[in-house]
C-alpha cells in the first residue's frame, strides 16, 4: 500500500512503473505476438546448435523438410500428417474452451479423452461379434454414443463438486487424468489374452475413409469449430457462460442460475472430448493404449488460452503447436537425439508466446533514476 | 518379512513424492500452483544424473564429494527452473496453469533430452547409477530393502520437517503464508510480496528436483527410469492436496502413497493371487483417494484445510 | 481530563491540506488539530472528504499541498509504515486480516523489530494489551471464527501493538451493533486516559456527542468548523454537516394519475454477517412519481432494492407488486430475478455496482444491452439486431461518448457506462424502475442528463424508486422522501418542504437513546 505519489521532491517511486493497459491495436498485439515466436525459434535454432551441434541454417533447413518434404510425394505425405495432428489438437482444445470461458479451469482433457476411445474400443470388444458387418454404421453410432456418455461422465463430475461445494476443479479434473490411465492400464491386460496390454488394430468400427482416413477427422473438427464459434458468440448458452465467467453477481441480477450452467458446460466440454475420444479410435489409431492421447489434452489447453479461447484463432494455434512438432521431429530423426526434442523447442516457444502477453496487457513507465530513490531503497519492511 | 520389505519399499518410493509435495506446498503457499512440478522433478534428475554421470566416470573423486555434488546440481536444475516460472508468474504475470504446463512440457522434454544423450555418449553403460551405492549409506551393503534408506530417505524427511517448522514457527513462515493467503494484507503490513514469492517458488522447485534425482538414480537405480518421471511429478502435486498442505502430514501422506503405489506388485507375495490387470486398478488409489480427501474438505468447508486463498491468482497491486 | 492545562502543543496538526483525484477536489485546504489525550470525532457526510483526508495522515495517499506536523515538527508520510514509525495508526472501514490466522499472528505481521519470533510471547503482549485496554480477544483464536466487531479489535490491537500514539478509526461503529459501539466507547475512554489521542470518523451524531472531547466538521471537502463538544447540539451540528440549502435547478413536474404499485410491508433480513439490515421497512411507492430514498451509507439502500429485484432473500415481510395491466396483485419475496420476469412483472434495476452487477465490463454496448433481453431470440440463438439498434439509440439519445457499438464499456468513463445502464434499464418500457446512486461519480452534466430520464419515466407513469446521497438533489426531484436509518424507515417526509437538518436529522438520529448511556458495558463480548 505504498503510496504512489506525484510529489516534488524526495518520493519514493520505483524505477519501473507498469500500469494496466486498457486497449492496444490489434496490428500491435499481433507483431509482438509474431517477434515472440520468432526469437524463440531462433534461440532454439542456437540452442539447438549448442546442444547437437545443427548449424542454424541446416536447422532451418531440416525443420521446414519435416513440414513439407523433400519431394512432392513425402510433401503430401507430411502436410496430410500436419493436418491430422492439427485437427485433433484443436477438436480437444474446442472441448475445453466453453469451460474455460467460464472461468473453470479443465485440465482434465487427457483423461476425458482417452476414457472416450477407451469406450469406444470396449464397444468394438464386447459388440463387435454380436452385430453383422453391414450393421457397421450401427456399431460406429454405439461407439460414438459410448464414447460421448463416458467424456460426459469424466468431465460432469468434477462440474458437481464444483457447482455445488465449490470443490477446486483444476486438482480435480488433474487427479481424474490419472484413474482414466490407470483404469485403461487395467482394461487393456484384460482384454489382452496374451496380458501384453497391446491391444493391436481392431478389425472392425472404422468409419468409412474419404480420400485418407484424416479427411474425415478433418472434416468433423472444422464443423466443431464452427459449431463451438456459434455456440459461443451467438447462442444464449454461450453468452450465459460468458457472463458467468465475468462475473457471477452480473449472472444472478439477470436471472441466470450459475450451477446449472456450470454442470451444463462441462457435459457439453464432455461431449466434445467423447468425439476426439471416438475419432481417435474410430478414424486414426482403431486402437487405444495408455498413451494414447500423448499430452495433447495439456497441450490443447495452451492451444485453447493462446487464441483468447477464440475458436477460429484457435485454428492457427493448433498449427503452430503441430508445426514445431513435426519440424522439431524432423531435427530429432535427422539428428539421431530424442524424439523428446520438439517438446523442448515447444517449450521454448511457449515460453516467450506466454510471456509476451505481459507486453500487450501492461504498459512499462520508465522513470531516470533519482537520488532519492536510491536512498529510499535501503529501507525495506519485513523481507527474507 | 514380506511385510516388512513392503513397508520399506513404501518408505523410499513415498520420498519421491515427498520430496515432490514438500516443494509443491512452499510454492503453493506463496500463492503459486505450480503445474510444473512433474518438469522440474525431471529437470533435477537429468541435472543430477548429467553430473553424477561426469563425477562417476572420472574415478577420483571421493564419494561423499559425488553425493553432495549430485545433490547440488540437482537443487541448481531445480532453481534454475523455479526462477524461469517466477519470472513468467510473478514479473510477467502469467497465468499460472499455461505457464506450470509449459514448464511441464519443456522439462520432461528437456530430461528425455538429456537421459537421451547421456545413453548414447556412454559407450560403456551410463556411470551415474554407480553413484548409487553412494547414496544408499549406510545400508548400502544389505540385501534386503533397508538397502533403500539411503541418505536422501533421510534428509528428504529432514526437509519436510524443517520446512514445517519454518512454515509454522518462524516469522518468515508466517510471512509466507499471510502472502499466500492475501497478497493485499501482505503489502500493506510491508512484506515484499514479490520477494517472497520469488524466494518460496525457487526454493520449493529447488527441493521437488530432488525427488526427480532420488526416484531416477536411487530409488529404481535403472537406467530407463526416466521415462517415469512425470507420473511421479503428478502423485506429488496429488500428495499436496492429500496433506492438507502440510509438510508434516506430507510425511504420512508420502508413506501411505508409497504404500498405495507399490501395493498391487506386493499383494501376491502377501499371499493374494492378482493378476496384472487388478495391480492396475491397485495404481488409481493415491488418486482416488486424493479425489475423496478434495470433496470431502470441499464440503466439510474447513478453512483450516483449504488451498491456499490467493492459489493461482496473480498480484498486481494497482488492481486493489 | 489529562490533557487539560497540561500543554497545548498539538500532538497532530494538518495545516492547509489539499488533494484531488483527477477534476474532483476531495480535500482543500483544510486545518485540523489534535490535542493530546483526547477524542476529537471528524464529522461530515458521505463524500466530505473525511476518509481522504485521514488516509495522507496514515500514508496512502500522499497530499497535494499542505503540511502534516507531528508534536509540532513538520513531517512527510509516503507509506503507512512511515506513519507506524510516527506512531500513527489507522483502522480503515475496510479490514486487512488474513482470515486463517490467528488475532495474534494477525497483530505481529510485518512487524520486525529484530527479536526472535514466537507466537507464545506475542500472545503474551497480546494479552497484556486486552489486559490494559479491556479487550476480550483470544490471541489463539481465528479471524474467520470472529464476529466483525471482534476483528475489528484486532485491528485496534494491531495499531496498538506497534505502539502507536494516534490513532485514527474510520467509521468504526458502522458495522456494530449498539451494545458493541457502547463497549467499542469504553474502550477508546481508557485509552484516551492511557494518553493516546484519538481521531474517530462518524456520521451519527448522538455518537460524536457521547464519545468527542471536540468535534471538526468538513463539508464538500473543506473544514467548516472545530468545537467543543459540551458546547455542542445536534441540531447546530447538523446544519454545520449539510448546510444551507442550495437551489438546484432540477425540474419536479407535478404528479399526475398517481397509481399504487407496490407495497413493501414489514420487509427484514440480514446480512451475511448475520446482523440486522432491514427491519420492519414498510412503504408504498406509485406510478407516476418519484419515490427517493436517502439515509447514512449502508444503511439498508442495496439490500432493500435487491430484495425487490429477487436477488437478496429478506427473512420475513412481503413485496407486493401490483400489475398496472391487468390489475393484479403478486408478491415478489423468495422470487428469483427469472420468476419476477415470468410473472411479468416489469422492473429495472439500476445497481449500484455498475461494472461488478449491472454491467460486464468486458463485452461490448450491444452485448451489454442484450443482458435483459438475450431470451428473446429465437432457437436458443441471440438476436442482436435488436440489442444494436437500441445500443445505437442509447448512444444516440443519451449523447455516448463512444468509439462504437463494440467498445468494451470497462473502456468507457462513469457517465457513459452509466448512460448506457439506464438507458437499457428504461429501454425495457418498466412499471417500476429503481435506481442507485445513479449519479455517483458523473459530472454535472451526466448528472442532470439522468435526472432528466428520471422524470421523463415519472411522467410516463413508472414508479421510480431513486436511492440518492446528495440531500440537495434528493429534496429537489423526489415527490416523496424516504428516510432509511439503520434498516429502518425513519419517515417519509414531503420534499417540498422538508429542510436538509430535518432529513439529516432523521438520517443520523439513533433509535433508542438509552443504547448510547450504556457506559459500563460490563456483558460479554468482544469488547
Amino acid at each position: 500500500m505504498a503510496a504512489t505519489t506525484k510529489h516534488s521532491g524526495a518520493v519514493k517511486e520505483p524505477l519501473i512503473h507498469i500500469t494496466r493497459r486498457s486497449s492496444m491495436a490489434p496490428w500491435k498485439g499481433i507483431l509482438i505476438r509474431a517477434a515472440a515466436v520468432v526469437i524463440a525459434f531462433l534461440l532454439s535454432s542456437v540452442l539447438a546448435y549448442l546442444l547437437i551441434g545443427a548449424d542454424p541454417a541446416n536447422f532451418l533447413k531440416k525443420f521446414f523438410e519435416g513440414i513439407f518434404g523433400v519431394n512432392a510425394m513425402s510433401a503430401n505425405l507430411r502436410l496430410w500428417k500436419l493436418a491430422k495432428d492439427t485437427a485433433i489438437l484443436l477438436l480437444i482444445g474446442l472441448a475445453l474452451t466453453p469451460a474455460f470461458r467460464m472461468r473453470f479451469w479443465n485440465i482434465g482433457a487427457e483423461g476425458q479423452v482417452l476414457i472416450s476411445a477407451l469406450a469406444a474400443v470396449a464397444v468394438v470388444i464386447y459388440l463387435g461379434d454380436k452385430i453383422p458387418k453391414e450393421y457397421n454404421w450401427l456399431l460406429l453410432l454405439l461407439m460414438l454414443v459410448a464414447s460421448l456418455i463416458a467424456g460426459v461422465i469424466w468431465a460432469v463430475i468434477p462440474a458437481i463438486f464444483k457447482a455445488l461445494w465449490n470443490a477446486n476443479e483444476t486438482l480435480f479434473t488433474l487427479m481424474m487424468n490419472y484413474v482414466a490411465t490407470y483404469f485403461v492400464a487395467y482394461c487393456l491386460v484384460k482384454w489382452t489374452p496374451d496380458g501384453s496390454s497391446v491391444l493391436g488394430e481392431l478389425p472392425k468400427g472404422h468409419l468409412p475413409e474419404l480420400g485418407n482416413s484424416y479427411v474425415l477427422l478433418i472434416l468433423v473438427t472444422l464443423a466443431s469449430t464452427v459449431f463451438m464459434f456459434v455456440y459461443l458468440y451467438y447462442s444464449q448458452p454461450g453468452y450465459e457462460i460468458s457472463v458467468v465467467g465475468e462475473s457471477q453477481r452480473t449472472a444472478r441480477y439477470i436471472g441466470v442460475n450459475v450451477k446449472k450452467v456450470i454442470v451444463r458446460t462441462m457435459v457439453l466440454s464432455g461431449v466434445l472430448c467423447g468425439l476426439a475420444g471416438f475419432m481417435m479410435v474410430a478414424a486414426l489409431d482403431h486402437s487405444v493404449t495408455v498413451t494414447s492421447v500423448g499430452g495433447r489434452g495439456f497441450t490443447a489447453i495452451i492451444v485453447a488460452w493462446l487464441a483468447k479461447f477464440n475458436p477460429f484463432i484457435m485454428i492457427l494455434t493448433a498449427l503452430l503447436l503441430a508445426f514445431l512438432n513435426q519440424g522439431a521431429g524432423q531435427i530429432a530423426t535427422k539428428f539421431g537425439v530424442s524424439f523428446a526434442f520438439p517438446n523442448v523447442v515447444i517449450g521454448i516457444v511457449l515460453f516467450f508466446v506466454i510471456g509476451c502477453e505481459f507486453f500487450i496487457r501492461y504498459k512499462l513507465h520508465f522513470r531516470k533514476r533519482t537520488p532519492a530513490a536510491d536512498a529510499d531503497n535501503g529501507k525495506g519492511g519485513a523481507s527474507l | 518379512m514380506k511385510f516388512l520389505d513392503f513397508l520399506l519399499n513404501a518408505l523410499a518410493i513415498g520420498i519421491t513424492f515427498l520430496y515432490g509435495s514438500t516443494g509443491e506446498i512452499i510454492t503453493e503457499k506463496a500463492g503459486h500452483l505450480n503445474l510444473g512440478i512433474p518438469g522440474i522433478m525431471g529437470v533435477g534428475a537429468a541435472c543430477g544424473c548429467a553430473a553424477l554421470n561426469v563425477l562417476c566416470s572420472t574415478g577420483t573423486v571421493p564419494p561423499a564429494l559425488i553425493v553432495i555434488l549430485g545433490i547440488l546440481a540437482a537443487l541448481a536444475g531445480g532453481a534454475l527452473m523455479g526462477l524461469l516460472y517466477s519470472f513468467l508468474a510473478v514479473t510477467l504475470r502469467s497465468n499460472q496453469n499455461v505457464t506450470g504446463l509449459a514448464m511441464t512440457i519443456f522439462g520432461i522434454g528437456l530430461t528425455k533430452f538429456v537421459f537421451n544423450r547421456i545413453q548414447q555418449t556412454s559407450v560403456d553403460g551410463v556411470k551415474y547409477l554407480i553413484a548409487k551405492k553412494y547414496f544408499r549409506f549406510p545400508f548400502a551393503w544389505s540385501t534386503t530393502s533397508l538397502q533403500y534408506l539411503g541418505v536422501m530417505v533421510f534428509l528428504g524427511i529432514a526437509v519436510a520437517i524443517v520446512s514445517s517448522i519454518i512454515l509454522s514457527r518462524t516469522r518468515v513462515g508466517l510471512h509466507l503464508r499471510a502472502v499466500g493467503e492475501s497478497p493485499a494484507t501482505a503489502d500493506a503490513a510491508g512484506i515484499n510480496v514479490t520477494r517472497y514469492k520469488y524466494v518460496a517458488t525457487i526454493i520449493g522447485s529447488a527441493i521437488a528436483a530432488l525427488g526427480g534425482l532420488f526416484y531416477v538414480m536411487d530409488y529404481s537405480g535403472s537406467p530407463e527410469a526416466y521415462l517415469s518421471v512425470e507420473a511421479m511429478g503428478w502423485l506429488s502435486v496429488a500428495l499436496v492436496i492429500f496433506s492438507l498442505w502440510r509438510p508434516y502430514l506430507s510425511i504420512i501422506g508420502s508413506f501411505a502413497f508409497g504404500a498405495l503405489f507399490i501395493l498391487g506388485s506386493f499383494l501376491p507375495s502377501f499371499g493374494l493371487s492378482v493378476d496384472v490387470a487388478t495391480s492396475n486398478l491397485v495404481k488409481t488409489l493415491p488418486y482416488v483417494v486424493t479425489i475423496i480427501v478434495l470433496i470431502i474438505t470441499s464440503i466439510r468447508n474447513r478453512r483450516e484445510n483449504q488451498p491456499p486463498a490467493s492459489l493461482g491468482v496473480s498480484y498486481f497491486r494497482e488492481d486493489r | 481530563m489529562e490533557y487539560a492545562g497540561t500543554q497545548m502543543q498539538p500532538v497532530l496538526e494538518l495545516r492547509g491540506i489539499s488533494k484531488s483525484f483527477g477534476s474532483i477536489k476531495a480535500n482543500n485546504n483544510v486545518d485540523l488539530e489534535l490535542r493530546r489525550g483526547e477524542i476529537l470525532a471528524l464529522l461530515g457526510e458521505n463524500g466530505s472528504g473525511k476518509t481522504t483526508l485521514m488516509n495522507m495522515v496514515a500514508g496512502i495517499y500522499f497530499p497535494d499541498e499542505g503540511q502534516i506536523l507531528i508534536n509540532g515538527e513538520e513531517v512527510v508520510i509516503r507509506s503507512p509504515k512511515d506513519a507506524f514509525d510516527h506512531k500513527i495508526g489507522m483502522i480503515h472501514q475496510h479490514f486487512k486480516l488474513v482470515d486463517l490466522f490467528s488475532a495474534a499472528e494477525n497483530i505481529v505481521l510485518g512487524v520486525n523489530d529484530g527479536s526472535k519470533y514466537n507466537i507464545k510471547n506475542v500472545n503474551e503482549r497480546v494479552r497484556e494489551l486486552c489486559d490494559r485496554y479491556g479487550f476480550n480477544i483470544d490471541p489463539k483464536e481465528k479471524i474467520h471464527e470472529m464476529s466483525v466487531s471482534q476483528k475489528q479489535t484486532v485491528e485496534i490491537l494491531k495499531v496498538l501493538y506497534r505502539g502507536a500514539d494516534i490513532l485514527i478509526l474510520d467509521e468504526p461503529t458502522a458495522v456494530l451493533t449498539p451494545q458493541e459501539t457502547a463497549k467499542l466507547f469504553d474502550v477508546l475512554r481508557r485509552m484516551k486516559a492511557d494518553g493516546k489521542s484519538i481521531i474517530i470518523i462518524t456520521h451519527k451524531l448522538h455518537e460524536v456527542l457521547s464519545i468527542s472531547d471536540r468535534v471538526a466538521v468538513l463539508r464538500k471537502g473543506e473544514h467548516i468548523a472545530t468545537v467543543n463538544t459540551a458546547e455542542s447540539t445536534e441540531s447546530s451540528l447538523t446544519e454545520m454537516m449539510v448546510g444551507k440549502k442550495i437551489s438546484l435547478n432540477i425540474d419536479r413536474p407535478e404528479p399526475k394519475d398517481t397509481v399504487w404499485r407496490l407495497t413493501v410491508s414489514h420487509l427484514s433480513g440480514l446480512n451475511e454477517e448475520g446482523l440486522p439490515v432491514l427491519n420492519d421497512v414498510t412503504f408504498s411507492a406509485n406510478g407516476g412519481e418519484i419515490l427517493g430514498i436517502a439515509g447514512i451509507a449502508g444503511s439498508g439502500q442495496r439490500e432493500l432494492l435487491e430484495a425487490i429485484a429477487g436477488i437478496y432473500n429478506p427473512d420475513s415481510g412481503e413485496i407486493l407488486y401490483n400489475d398496472p395491466k391487468t390489475g393484479e396483485t403478486v408478491n415478489l419475496r423468495k422470487k428469483t430475478p427469472l420468476q419476477i420476469r415470468e410473472l411479468g412483472v416489469r422492473l429495472s434495476f439500476v445497481p449500484e455496482d455498475r461494472l461488478g452487477m449491472g454491467l460486464v465490463g468486458s463485452m461490448d454496448i450491444t452485448d451489454n444491452v442484450m443482458l435483459r433481453s438475450y431470451r428473446n431470440g429465437p432457437l436458443n440463438l441471440l438476436d442482436r439486431g435488436t440489442p444494436r439498434q437500441l445500443a445505437q439509440d442509447i448512444v444516440d439519445d443519451l449523447s455516448v461518448v463512444t468509439p462504437n457499438l463494440r467498445t468494451p464499456v470497462s473502456r468507457l468513463s462513469g457517465g457513459n457506462v452509466q448512460k448506457i445502464l439506464v438507458g437499457r434499464e428504461i429501454a425495457s418500457a418498466p412499471s417500476l424502475l429503481m435506481a442507485a446512486y445513479p449519479v455517483r461519480g458523473l459530472d454535472i452534466n451526466s448528472s442532470y442528463a439522468i435526472y432528466n430520464l428520471l422524470n421523463e419515466q415519472k411522467s410516463h407513469g413508472v414508479a421510480v424508486l431513486f436511492v440518492g446521497e446528495d440531500l440537495d438533489v434528493l429534496l429537489a426531484l423526489s415527490d416523496r422522501l424516504l428516510v432509511l436509518n439503520s434498516g429502518r424507515v425513519a419517515g417519509i417526509v414531503d420534499p417540498r418542504c422538508a429542510t436538509k437538518e430535518e432529513v439529516g436529522f432523521l438520517m443520523t438520529k439513533s433509535h433508542d437513546e438509552g443504547s448510547d448511556s450504556a457506559d459500563d458495558g460490563t456483558e460479554g463480548g468482544a469488547l
